[in-house]
């Protein structure tokens, strides 16, 4: 809800979650999809990085709503 | 014998078209028109009088319209309300949800599911039908049924049982299989192309923003996934959070498990304590922002706990916490959950 709101307001917004599946039924139009509930942005720093550069690389891309893309593994 | 009053437009109160869509408000007795249609079918429920009102009245007037339809309701004392069928007709539609909406007493609204009056119809039961007239003779009986299960004061079952339009609510019920089994049972329909789920999705849709160019923008840092300063000064509850809460980053390069920690109390925080930056990456944000990825990265994050949190007070979140984003100048925002 959180997602959609703030996209709401009109500012693009990545949602970095385990959970794309609720994500986007909610309504969520950005969904990265982290690894595990415990650690969604990520384990270490060099999966924490793949992570974010792709949800970065999702606010400059023009999207579908409920778009969900899986983090590069 | 229970009580019923009936709302229909002009055209079915047999008052006329386009050319009578603005009657006023009136008040016809007994049945008339597909309420004649109901009377047979409807057990131990009498229709003691139909309202009607023009289409065009209605829209235009929406606040006497509903004012006299109210006092009409308030001198018959039905038991049930009755609105429609209004197939996919708006207007009628509208104005069909909105009487339900208002009615003081039990309502059930029937028109097709992409009606607009079914995003006004709050907690009045509706009955989905076909888009057009023909849909009638089906439309009847299944108002019928669900009216007779309203008023037997028997607990009414899920939408797709009882046959009206999810209404965004959601109860708990113990169910005679296991989870395992009927996530078999899921499964196997889907398998065989048919998707069932047992948790509706009745939300709406936002369209998404443009994007966003990074490398000249401000970016900010969300999470609902119970991020606080260590020791939780605040208070921010494990679950079922009443609010938010802003901590300011400090130019932090990342989430120290020194100064951070999460109280989100839906999944083991063990892995998240050691290293927080695993719930909020500031760390790899810092990176791209030193590289010039990022223009800049907003200096303070927002927090809350995302478990159990009702879907209105998240959406009352959501929206205060994009007030304050959108005044501090944020264009972009990396939210982070379980």
């Amino acid at each position: 809800m959180l997602a959609k709101e703030i996209e709401r307001a009109g500012i693009a917004t990545a949602f970095v979650t385990a959970l794309p599946t609720i994500a986007t039924m909610i309504g969520a139009n950005r969904v990265v999809h982290g690894p595990a509930i415990t650690h969604p942005a990520g384990m270490d720093s060099t999966e924490r990085r793949r992570i974010v550069e792709r949800a970065l690389e999702m606010l400059e891309t023009e999207v579908e709503p409920t778009t969900v893309w899986e983090a590069p593994p | 014998m229970v009580r019923a009053v009936h709302y229909v437009n002009q055209f079915f109160a047999g008052l006329g078209g386009e050319e009578a869509a603005k009657t006023p408000p009136t008040r016809i007795e007994g049945a008339v028109g597909p309420g004649r249609g109901l009377v047979p079918l409807l057990e131990g429920i009498e229709i003691v009088a139909t309202l009607a009102c023009g289409d065009d009245y209605f829209a235009e007037h929406e606040d006497e319209a509903l004012e006299t339809l109210l006092g009409f309701l308030r001198e018959d004392k039905p038991d049930l309300l009755l609105c429609g069928p209004a197939f996919g007709s708006g207007r009628y539609g509208y104005a069909c949800a909105r009487l339900g909406a208002s009615s003081p007493v039990a309502a059930l609204a029937a028109m097709h599911e992409e009606n607009p009056g079914v995003a006004a119809a709050g907690k009045t039961l509706v009955v989905p039908t076909a888009v057009n007239v023909a849909g009638m003779r089906d439309a009847l009986p299944r108002m019928a049924a669900l009216a007779g299960k309203l008023v037997s004061g028997a607990e009414l079952g899920p939408p797709a049982e009882e046959g009206y339009l999810p209404r965004g609510y959601r109860r708990n019920r113990t169910a005679e299989q296991p989870g395992a089994d009927r996530a078999i049972d899921l499964l196997l329909a889907k398998l065989t192309g048919e998707t069932r789920s047992e948790i509706a999705a009745g939300f709406d849709r936002v369209e998404p923003p443009a994007p966003v160019d990074l490398s000249g923008a401000l970016l900010a840092l969300v999470t609902e996934a119970g991020c606080v300063p260590q020791g939780n000064p605040d208070r921010l509850p494990t679950i079922r959070a009443q609010g938010w809460l802003r901590y300011a980053l400090d130019g932090e390069e990342g989430m120290s498990a020194d100064r951070f920690q999460s109280v989100h109390g839906g999944f083991d925080v063990t892995l998240a304590n050691e290293d927080p930056n695993r719930l909020v990456p500031l760390d790899a944000v810092r990176a791209l922002e030193r590289e010039g990825r990022i223009g800049r990265v907003h200096d303070a994050f927002y927090t809350t706990t995302g478990n159990g949190t009702p879907v209105a007070s998240s959406t009352r979140f959501g929206q205060e916490i994009a007030s304050e984003l959108r005044d501090a100048g944020v264009q972009a925002v990396l939210l982070s959950g379980t």
